[in-house]
């Protein structure tokens, strides 16, 4: 194997601008071989970017890295023959049938049975009986497995998966998941973007990004830990007007609305207390300390980084 | 979160001239995008000006200059006053001068000249016997409209020319015969050279459209990104899409060649295989000249607009609708940098002349540069990443 280190993707310092405006800045990270790496970020956070810059799609205005041993500027072709990218948007051939489209993925990387290779995957992504289907008349949950399937036919060292579970209900997005591990038991390495805070616990790994900036990476609970977050649960008869008159008081960091609670939460856990005294004491609402969510982290993070970067 | 808390307002709605303010609605939607469509914007200019400048300028019915060429088989006084005179006439333009039936047949037949005047031997001596010898006018009558015009004035140019001339002085009668000869389309049939037009005109409407498309159909559907992920080269893609369609025209131009010859009886003199290999070559470099536009414009629209630009002088500078020898020499060069100029020589020699590869390589080898630059323009142009 190239760069037999156990790093599928070693990047550092990537920038890259569109028109004057900075989408990606001094992005470096580093993706074990064999994990699921999820990447979080709200929308416009130039995660597409990142994944475009890996598989070779896109140039870094600057900084530099490998993707499985090869040089992201240089070997950009070598790096396509190894990499399945899912884009974002279904993009196999919606007037083709998902036969046809297996097998031209499997004919463009050469595969010397073409037929063969589509009819097993086929089979493996239990379209069976539906070959003759054109692409696009399929479900979104169909459409995203085949477009899997298409990634991996050519048995790629390493997935980019961009937003694979967008508008893809419940069901078909558990299912995908199991496949996307059974793929890096397999030591496939997969590098996913995601809104889904569930599809991030499930992540080996994940890194968060906004506004061009990596602003947090490793395991779930690393990522909860160093946040430093407190985070208090609220729950009561008549939360309507907490959120307003909370907001803004000095220790309170982000309140957010979960379900039919409240979560209060800041870093400096003295004055966050302070500021929740006078509530604190409602008899019609019950306060709980816990620890925060992944999507409190995420929310702070993404208040936190508004202020700094725009 | 302040909206949810304190809902304003609701904006207060007008139902009056309902009709007129979503229609107006409609209008300032499609100005702003007609305004950020940039190639769309300068077509509306651009279309009606190079029509009205071709129209206008390039156009010549009554053809002047006609390329000619004189098979001298004595070097008289006589003969050269007679071309002079021909020449001063503006309609001929002696272009070459030969001394061997050959050439001269060749430069007829590959479309270098459409005129050819043939002094006999002894041409000189029999006028002045009174012998009335005969003055061989041979006209390529395959575009009628170009030939007729000059030949028809033929007789009484070259009288009221010889009136002038010392040598002759005021001769009751024409002292030799003029005899005109209408070649490869002696009945003036203007089927004969409209359907071999057809063929090339045709043609390049076709094979421009499915290509000009089919770059940015695939960055349209969003195909594209998956397309540059994947190991192929710009060069593959390009066979890839113009290799299909070769065959799609090949099926086109035998259909219109059948029609035309079952049910208007133009004829295929020339050899048939020639015909077939050449238009092969035609619509391989309409196809690369289609697949150069799509990766130049931005989306279905443009390219469909770029076509149009493309075809327009097609049809008006090639020689198809108009005679080319009677186009300026600034229309005349834009005509040869066209495919279509080339490929009507290529497809009138052979079937209404017979002409021969001999007869055609100039016209041949210019498609042939044709493709390879609209090829290597389409390559270098073709982005690889979505930079």
């Amino acid at each position: 194997m190239n760069g037999g280190n156990g790093i599928a993707i070693d990047v550092k310092g990537l920038s890259k601008s569109f028109g004057g405006r900075e989408v990606v800045h001094d992005l470096s990270m580093q993706v074990k071989r064999g994990s699921i790496y999820g990447f979080l970020g709200p929308n416009g956070s130039g995660k597409t970017t990142t994944i475009r810059i890996l598989c070779g799609l896109l140039t870094p205005d600057s900084g530099e890295g490998t993707c499985l041993g090869y040089d992201i500027r240089r070997d950009a072709e070598k790096i396509k023959r190894q990499v399945g990218y899912m884009t974002q948007r279904f993009s196999l051939y919606q007037d083709l049938s998902v036969r046809e489209n297996l097998e031209f993925v499997a004919r463009l990387y050469g595969l010397t049975d073409a037929r063969g290779a589509a009819r097993d995957m086929i089979r493996r992504l239990g379209l069976s009986g539906r070959e003759e289907q054109l692409a696009g008349e399929l479900s979104g949950g169909w459409k995203q497995r085949l477009a899997l399937g298409a990634c991996t036919l050519p048995s790629p060292k390493l997935l980019l998966l961009d937003e694979p579970t967008a508008g893809v209900d419940p069901k078909a997005r558990r299912d995908f998941w199991n496949e996307i591990h059974a793929l890096a038991a397999d030591g496939l390495t997969v590098l996913v973007s995601t809104h889904y805070m569930d599809e991030a616990e499930r992540c080996h790994e994940i890194a968060y990004i906004a506004y061009g900036h990596l602003l947090a990476h490793g395991t779930v609970e690393e990522v909860i830990a160093k946040s430093a977050l407190t985070t208090y649960t609220v729950t009561g008869e008549d939360l309507n007007g907490l959120p307003a008159a909370l907001t803004g008081k000095p220790g309170v960091d982000m309140v957010a609305p979960f379900g039919t609670s409240l979560h209060v939460s800041g870093r400096d856990v003295a004055a966050l207390e302070d500021s929740i005294a006078p509530w604190r004491e409602k008899s019609d609402l019950h306060w709980q300390k816990s620890s925060p969510s992944l999507e409190d982290v995420f929310i702070e993070l993404m208040s936190r980084s508004r202020d700094n970067f725009q | 979160m302040s909206a949810i808390d304190h809902p304003a307002p609701a904006p207060e709605i007008r139902e009056r001239f309902g009709f007129l303010r979503r229609s107006y609605a409609m209008l300032i939607k499609e100005f702003i995008q007609l305004r950020r469509d940039r190639v769309s914007f300068a077509m509306i200019v651009m279309l009606p000006v190079m029509q009205l400048l071709l129209f206008g300028y390039a156009i010549n019915t009554t053809p002047h200059n006609l390329p000619s060429a004189v098979l001298l088989q004595e070097d008289s006084d006589l003969a050269r006053s007679i071309l002079k005179a021909l020449e001063n006439t503006a309609y001929f333009r002696f272009m070459y001068e030969v001394h061997d039936v050959d050439d001269f047949d060749n430069l007829l037949k590959s479309g270098k000249v459409l005129f050819g005047v043939e002094i006999p031997r002894g041409f000189e001596r029999a006028v002045r016997r009174g012998d009335k010898p005969a003055l061989l006018v041979a006209a390529d009558a395959t575009d009628p409209v170009a030939a007729s015009s000059a030949l028809g004035s033929l007789g009484m140019i070259v009288q009221t020319a010889l009136k002038h001339d010392l040598y002759i002085g005021d001769p009751p009668e024409m002292p030799f015969e003029i005899r005109a000869h209408a070649r490869y389309n002696p009945a003036a049939a203007s089927s004969l050279n409209i359907v071999p037009g057809l063929v090339g005109t045709i043609l390049t409407m076709t094979m421009l459209i499915f290509t000009a498309l089919s770059v940015t159909r695939e960055v349209e559907r969003g195909t594209m990104e998956s397309l540059l992920s994947m190991p192929i080269k710009p060069v593959e893609v390009m066979f890839g899409k113009i290799i299909p369609y070769v065959l799609v025209g090949f099926v086109q131009a035998f259909l219109i060649i059948s029609i035309g010859v079952f049910l208007f009886g133009v004829p295929v003199l020339g050899n048939l295989f020639l015909l077939a290999l050449l238009s092969t070559l035609f619509i391989t470099t309409n196809l690369s000249i289609g697949y150069t536009i799509s990766t130049l414009v931005q989306n279905q629209l443009q390219a469909m607009q770029m076509s149009m630009m493309f075809f327009l002088p097609s049809i008006l500078l090639s020689g198809f609708m108009f005679p080319f020898a009677g186009m300026p020499a600034w229309a005349q060069y834009v005509g040869e940098a066209l495919p279509l100029t080339h490929y009507l020589r290529i497809v009138r020699a052979i079937m209404l002349k017979g002409a021969s590869m001999h007869n055609l390589h100039f016209d041949a080898l210019a498609l042939a540069a044709l493709m390879l630059i609209a090829m290597t323009i389409a390559v270098t142009r073709f982005r690889r990443t979505l930079d």
